[in-house]
């Protein structure tokens, strides 16, 4: 079959690889049918997330139709069309039944890894390194999907595929930023980043009842969008000053919730970019976690930062001082998905959550290469390229 | 950029030059070593009541074949069964495990992590990998020595 693999730093290409097939009964091998860019891709293409192999199939927020499965699988069967969390859970470990998915206790073959790396073990990532397990991506035309019975959703009838896609992984990422940072009725919430992600947590943000929410970037068409389609006030950094713009607009007590849905390669203006660029190019620190620095001083006493942007290991001139002080509460986790996708999809189908508009550039998968160029240079207004394999 | 690189290597090795130095002089101490790391038990907990982990006294199949000592109680909470285990065999020297000599506790940690899966979720996950979609390169070498012991390594 065909597939867009990593071949090693900013390097990629479509390949013919073997087919998928089922290793475990519980297993299912599911066509894709629309496999969309995440900005945590970025990473891996950039070199910043080592346990990459050349050969390995990126991609893991897609969406498909269910063509086999292991004999032990009982809620899909064959031409359910489905959309599966990027995440992947065994649903009966201790993680799994508290709905703490993306700490899957048996879902990484590879546990050493990350055991060693952050002091425990994580779930598996479909295309995300053998470290998160080694498991094929989504960009290409079949994949396997492990435990499918827990992590895979039936899409409703009359959501249409670009709709669906994003339930696999931008939004309930999002919607798991604002829940998890505890927004309530009330409150002002800021979002750093425009991308999908921040997009959707922004729209989270307001359907839990925030009566502000403000997101922050740069890129201006990505600012537009988010105004246009999320329906909140945005701010660009580029001109002018964060934590000040928001001390005025939130009568000098800072937002209540800030979200940090940028991650390791956080640009900013200034000094402050600078130094993290040589630091993270020497090593010295392996994340740039400018982001949370402003998004720790900005919030209020007292507040919530929640972190839902990809970091890897260790940051520099992190505000220990400023978080134990102002009492506030860090949180952070990779997707919790499959907490949120039922009703994640039933707000898609009800009209409350908006998704398709993120695909701004829908291509073939033959133009992968070209699609992640768009996509890591924001050219053109790239948010999100999407995949449709079978077009 | 290669002074800036030679820069801070030159500072690093002065750090780390002063850092033996104070060390030398029982100014710093040095990192413990852990005296007792051969005969710890290695644990796991499981989701499941421990009459399910070992019914009528009979230990689940990876760690019942291996020569190992065994103890497992009710986690605290919620949390199901905590099991260990350690291996009644010496741990081999260094030179003995450069040799090939096997370490038995490497063997376990893989066994407890099995047998929880097994227990929890009635199967032990297969990698993509044995599907093999990529080409040997130098950095790919590396990432296999580490992943040949990703099963068996870690903090557990």
């Amino acid at each position: 079959m065909k597939a867009l693999c990593w071949q090693g730093v900013n390097e990629l290409s479509v390949e013919q690889v073997p087919d998928p097939a089922i290793l475990n009964a519980q297993d299912a091998i599911v066509k894709v049918t629309a496999s969309t860019t995440c900005g945590s891709d970025l990473h891996l293409l950039g070199g910043y997330i080592p346990a990459m192999r050349a050969g390995d199939v990126i991609g893991h927020e897609f969406i498909g139709e269910i063509v086999d499965v292991g004999p032990e699988v009982s809620r899909h069967r064959p031409g359910d069309r489905v959309v599966v969390c990027s995440i992947i859970g065994c649903g009966r470990c201790w993680a799994c039944r508290h709905d703490e998915w993306s700490l899957c206790e048996n879902s990484n073959p590879s546990p050493g890894i990350t055991d060693l790396m952050w002091g425990g073990t994580t779930a598996g990532i479909y295309g995300y390194s053998h470290a998160m397990g080694g498991f094929r991506g989504s960009h290409a035309e079949y994949i396997r999907v492990p435990f499918v019975d827990y992590n895979a959703f039936t899409i409703p009838e009359g959501v249409s595929d670009l709709d669906a896609l994003f339930a696999s992984d931008a939004a309930p990422t999002g919607w798991m930023g604002a829940e998890l940072g505890g927004v309530k009725p009330g409150d002002v919430v800021a979002v750093w980043g425009c991308g999908g992600v921040g997009q959707m947590a922004a729209r989270a943000a307001m359907l839990l009842g925030a009566e502000r929410v403000i997101a922050i970037d740069r890129y201006p068409e990505r600012l537009a969008m988010t105004a246009r389609h999320v329906g909140c006030e945005v701010i660009d950094y580029t001109s002018t000053d964060v934590t000040a713009e928001l001390r005025e607009r939130t009568g000098g007590r800072g937002p209540d919730v800030c979200v940090e849905a940028v991650g390791m390669e956080a640009d900013s203006t200034g000094i402050q970019r600078v130094y993290d660029g040589i630091k993270q190019q020497l090593r010295l620190e392996q994340d740039r976690p400018i982001a949370v620095r402003e998004a720790i001083h900005a919030c209020r006493t007292g507040g919530s930062v929640f972190v839902l942007g990809v970091f890897s290991g260790f940051v520099d001139k992190f505000p220990l001082g400023a978080l134990m002080n102002k009492g506030l509460t860090l949180r952070g986790a990779q997707q919790h998905g499959q907490r949120y996708i039922p009703k994640l999809l039933d707000r898609i189908a009800k009209g409350d959550l908006k998704t398709s508009y993120l695909a701004t550039h829908v291509m073939t998968l033959d133009e992968g290469p070209k699609g992640y160029e768009m996509f890591k240079h924001k050219k053109d207004g790239c948010v999100r390229a999407v995949f449709r394999p079978w077009a | 950029m290669k002074r800036l690189v030679a820069g801070a290597a030159a500072l690093a090795a002065a750090g780390l030059g002063m850092a033996r130095w104070a060390a030398s002089r029982g100014r710093v101490p040095g990192a413990a070593k852990d005296p007792l790391e051969s005969s710890r038990w290695l644990g796991i907990t499981i989701n499941r009541p421990p009459d399910e982990v070992a019914p009528g006294g009979h230990l689940p199949e990876p760690l019942g074949r291996m020569d190992a000592e065994v103890r497992m109680n009710r986690a605290p909470g919620d949390r199901g069964t905590e099991l260990y285990a350690r291996p009644r065999a010496q741990r081999p020297g260094t030179l003995a495990r450069l040799r090939g000599g096997e370490d038995p506790r490497t063997e376990i940690r893989t066994a407890l992590r099995e047998t929880k899966s097994l227990l929890e979720t009635g199967d032990v996950l297969r990698s993509d990998e044995e599907m093999e979609t990529t080409r040997p390169t130098l950095p790919g070498k590396v990432l296999d020595m580490a992943l040949g012991r990703a099963a068996e390594g870690g903090r557990l």
